[in-house]
């Protein structure tokens, strides 16, 4: 057995679990609610105005219930909440750099698109 | 392994945190990118297919909704089966991480049906943009699900065998942790796919 295990061990062993059962079914019932109001927005959405999008408060809706949901399982389930800031850091920097990729690519295709687009149509 | 072997080895990582969760942290980390990658491809190609099927085409939500609840549900188990081990309660531990191993299958299983249909409706992985986007991304969110069933089915068996007391939970844990993640990671993708097309 080696050294990082021992130390694995080690510190499980000294550690008291608190019970959090009930904590993690009332995140739970959380989720599920809010994974509810998602679905249902998009259905009030789409029969009001054939797509959900043309509603004007669908995508930031959407957006913010998953943002909702996402910050929860990270918090509680993975034991964000209660593990230190360097596991925090880890996460988060992660987060941001990979906003950071989604956007700038987003950015680059919007602009590649829109260049094109005023480009003279070869026949 | 001996506690006693244990005091002697005492925790010498610099940062006080066990090296198998920094690493399985840092893995996720690394995940968040490759995802984030293969989440803004399906972006910025959305809307540009010149030919069918398209999305309005062939989603079907309720399908999906069933699956994304499924996979709440199992990150809910996990948990409460890694809480269940830390008490020193293998059977409820064996019970709850049973119920997780079969969201994750009903899971891939709701997957596998869900491209078969699409194949059969015609969009392909080579057909056009959003079906090459499409099946990337919930392609390889699929095989991550799969390597977890995987993982979770081979802790079950090792509970079954009494190789999983409290002393040795973080070994769950970090098993779990991964589960987490795919299922965060699920959390994005149902509303950007599915949701918002």
């Amino acid at each position: 057995m080696d050294h990082s295990q021992a130390a694995g061990e080690l510190a499980a062993h000294e550690h008291h679990f608190p019970e959090k059962a009930g904590e993690y079914v009332r995140i739970g019932i959380i989720l599920f609610v809010l994974t509810a109001l998602e679905v249902g927005g998009y259905e009030v959405a789409h029969r009001a105005h054939g797509s959900a999008l043309a509603a004007p408060w669908f995508v930031p809706v959407i957006l913010t219930l998953s943002a909702l949901k996402f910050a929860l399982v990270a918090l509680y389930y993975m034991h964000l909440k209660w593990d230190g800031r360097f596991l925090k850091g880890i996460f988060s920097f992660s987060l941001f750099v990979a906003a950071i990729v989604i956007l700038a690519l987003m950015a680059l295709f919007m602009y590649h698109y829109a260049f094109n687009a005023t480009l003279p149509k070869v026949v | 392994m001996a506690h006693a072997e244990a005091h002697a080895l005492h925790p010498a990582t610099n940062t006080g945190i066990d090296n198998r969760k920094l690493a399985i942290w840092t893995f996720i980390g690394s995940e968040c990118l490759f995802f984030a990658s293969l989440i803004s491809t399906y972006l910025v190609y959305k809307g540009k297919s010149l030919v069918g099927p398209f999305p309005k085409d062939i989603f079907e939500i309720e399908l999906v909704t069933a699956g994304t609840a499924l996979l709440l549900f199992s990150s809910l188990f996990v948990v409460l089966s890694l809480n269940a081990t830390e008490q020193g309660n293998r059977k409820k531990a064996l019970l709850w991480l049973g119920a997780t191993i079969l969201c994750g299958v009903f899971f891939v299983g709701m997957q596998v049906y869900e491209f078969t249909h699409f194949v059969h409706k015609g969009l392909t992985l080579q057909g056009n943009l959003f079906g090459a986007s499409f099946f990337t991304l919930t392609g390889f969110h699929g095989t991550h699900v799969t390597i977890g069933v995987i993982w979770l089915g081979t802790m079950f068996i090792e509970m079954l065998r009494g190789h999983v007391p409290p002393a040795k939970a973080l070994n769950l844990e970090i098993a779990a942790l991964y589960w987490h993640f795919v299922d965060v990671v699920w959390i994005v993708i149902f509303p950007v796919v599915y949701l918002m097309n």
